[in-house]
């Protein structure tokens, strides 16, 4: 069953004025530009991109954290973007998120028990805040802590807990992990993929890095420059991925195996501005592909199935490369 | 037998004993950041340094440079960081600035940070060549020009008169690059150069670092917490924990025989797209306080093989194979590590 449905999400930054404001505008940032997806109840999707990308934009707007330029969220039938506030704030205990930096996420000044404590009041309800710890690994006597005495996977673990403790459906997971060494980065994947067979929650999984989301994910989306390139479900994704862009990614992942002999395909060139989007296919310039062609610079390929359930925007993602 | 005053016949550049210490503050003690660290850069070889945070990595490689600051941190006496020769910690401060960013120049991590936001990145890829070369103006632009050829940025001719803020992340560590080795090094040290850079970019970078280094002959100290970046481009590995080495070897052998638990568990915990998809090993615990080491061995709380011993005695760089250390008592005792199994 269909727990989260984003249909043609955009998220437009207006481009800023130079000089003082009196210039003339900037073109808008297309940070994210028709992005569908959906999430079935219980299982992770996985959102992959590099800086810029959108991924994070996504994930925000979703919550209404910040405003859509157009599009629609659908959670649980509720329509996230006609929500007054009052009703917003209600459903918003069932729709959590988890940031990439546990301590700028924190307040600096509140215990972990403070931290936890408020949204339970916010809500209304009666949790306990040592359970919440121990769900998520600390001991009780961190609940008198303050977030500069933890260490960065203690604080992400702060930071789990608190999206938890209103019991939410639907977590974002915006890059959990990505500021934690590698051993306790392990724990802390481990860690979310135990909540959410006990909660059975579902999640939508941030991150840059396509090795750690294979972890986690049912479903990966790969997105370029405001755009979905190609989603599929994470084996088929990573058995045979079919757009350029998720083939030069999953090459590009440093493997830990001096032995590895897979060819690397070294893309060319910077991701460009999303003020200022490549015509056609956004991945043209950089593309790789032996039957890039003008069709690329002129005619934005749309997301297709090119398999049953494998999504991919690329005129010649049926072939190989 | 020990082999962490042996060896080094050779080398370029040899690290004994060193120990790196910073008074904190609050008198919470004595952060021993590097204690007793040894190792060998031969030349025309990578040399991986990997671990995590607060292992000690970045401090190591600050020190060889000095460029650690005084205080809080200090070098003890006793530790040795001898380049052709010559101990630089003992060199008079001109003689070491004639070594810094002429024979052995370093890249950072953060290319924003380290370039100078006010000066063209022509200018401070000159700056070295002037300093170091003694050459003129005009002659140091052309170097720049030439440099920023070599590193492959596009229209070099134009871009050596923008500044940082116009270039993307990749193109500015680039410039790094360039900088770093216009007075042509003989040690590059690279303290995680790829680490703030998008997987795409990252692998650019390490490519181009590769050709470097064959086209110019230099050394390089590639210092990072990812092991996959050590296993593409490092011929040795120095693995480092809580201010110490705990293992050393060749780069195929420590991926295929890791031989110190923390190597070993660290192996386990990369997320990896190569390996039927599995629950991650974690490691338990955390990387202990650099004030408060723990006692005997220090990985010693997040060993899943540690026995009485391990509390009491802090083990020894033993070597197993030829070529092949590691600081932990399984070398030795190589049964226990069935019987805990």
């Amino acid at each position: 069953m269909t727990l989260v449905d984003v249909r043609d999400l955009v998220k437009h930054y207006a481009g800023t004025r130079s000089w003082f404001g009196l210039g003339p505008a900037q073109p808008p940032v297309r940070a994210v530009d028709g992005v569908s997806f959906s999430i079935a109840s219980g299982r992770t999707l996985g959102l992959v991109g590099e800086s810029g990308s959108g991924k994070t934009t996504v994930g925000r707007t979703m919550l209404r954290l910040q405003e859509p330029t157009a599009g629609k969220v659908l959670f649980a039938e509720h329509d996230v973007f006609a929500l007054d506030a009052a009703r917003l704030r209600a459903l918003r205990r069932r729709m959590q998120i988890v940031f990439q930096d546990p301590y700028s996420s924190l307040n600096p000044r509140m215990t972990v028990e403070e931290t936890l404590r408020e949204p339970l009041q916010i809500h209304g309800l009666h949790g306990q805040v040592s359970a919440l710890l121990d769900e998520v690994g600390l001991d009780a006597a961190f609940a008198k802590r303050y977030p500069h005495e933890l260490s960065g996977g203690q604080r992400q673990r702060v930071g789990i807990a608190r999206a938890l403790s209103v019991e939410p459906q639907f977590v974002v997971c915006d890059e959990p992990v990505s500021a934690l060494d590698v051993s306790v980065q392990a724990q802390v994947l481990n860690l979310l993929a135990d909540l959410q067979a006990r909660r059975r929650l579902t999640y939508l999984f941030i991150a840059h890095d396509l090795a750690v989301v294979r972890h986690i994910a049912d479903d990966v989306a790969v997105m370029y420059l405001g755009k979905l390139v190609e989603r599929a479900p994470a084996a088929e994704i990573y058995a045979q991925p079919r757009h350029p862009y998720t083939r030069a990614l999953l090459s590009a992942i440093p493997e830990p195996n001096p032995r590895a002999t897979k060819r690397r395909i070294v893309l060319a060139g910077d991701i460009p501005s999303p003020a200022h989007p490549p015509s056609g296919c956004p991945f043209h310039p950089r593309c790789p592909h032996p039957r890039k062609s003008e069709r690329c610079r002129t005619e934005p390929p749309p997301l297709r199935e090119i398999t049953p359930g494998h999504l991919a925007a690329c005129h010649y993602a049926a072939e190989p490369m | 037998m020990t082999t962490e005053t042996s060896g080094g016949v050779g080398a370029l550049l040899r690290v004994r004993d060193l120990k790196t210490y910073f008074v904190t503050e609050h008198g919470k003690g004595t952060a021993r950041a590097v204690d007793d660290v040894s190792f060998d850069l031969y030349p025309g070889e990578t040399l991986g340094i990997v671990g995590e945070s607060g292992c000690g990595k970045t401090v190591t490689s600050l020190s060889i440079l000095r460029l650690i600051p005084e205080p809080p941190g200090h070098i003890l006496p006793g530790s040795l960081i001898e380049f052709e020769g010559r101990n630089l910690l003992a060199l008079p401060a001109p003689e070491l600035r004639a070594v810094r960013g002429n024979q052995i120049a370093m890249i950072f991590q953060e290319p924003m940070t380290s370039l100078n936001p006010v000066f063209t990145v022509g200018d401070q890829i000159a700056e070295a060549a002037i300093i170091h070369q003694h050459l003129s103006r005009g002659a140091a632009r052309a170097r720049a020009i030439e440099m920023l050829q070599l590193v492959g940025i596009p229209d070099p001719g134009e871009r050596v008169d923008h500044y940082p803020h116009q270039l993307s992340g990749g193109m500015r560590q680039r410039v790094m690059i360039a900088m770093a080795l216009v007075c042509h090094p003989k040690v590059l040290i690279a303290d995680e150069p790829t680490t703030a850079l998008d997987v795409t970019i990252q692998a650019q970078i390490l490519e181009l670092l590769d050709r470097l280094q064959k086209e110019l002959g230099m050394a390089v100290l590639l210092i990072t917490h990812d092991l996959g970046v050590v296993a593409g481009h490092a011929d040795r590995v120095v693995v480092m924990y809580a201010g110490r080495v705990v293992e050393t070897a060749q780069t195929d052998e420590l991926f295929e025989h890791p031989t110190h638990p923390y190597t070993e568990g660290l192996l386990a915990a990369v997320p990896r797209i190569d390996a039927p998809r599995a629950r991650l090993h974690a490691i338990p615990g955390q990387v202990p306080a650099a004030t408060a080491w723990p006692t005997g061995c220090r990985f010693r709380p997040r060993c899943p093989y540690a026995w009485d011993k391990c509390l009491t005695e802090p083990p020894l760089l033993e070597t197993g194979t030829p070529g092949h250390t590691a600081r932990c008592w399984l070398v030795t005792e190589p049964e226990r590590r069935q019987a805990s199994r």
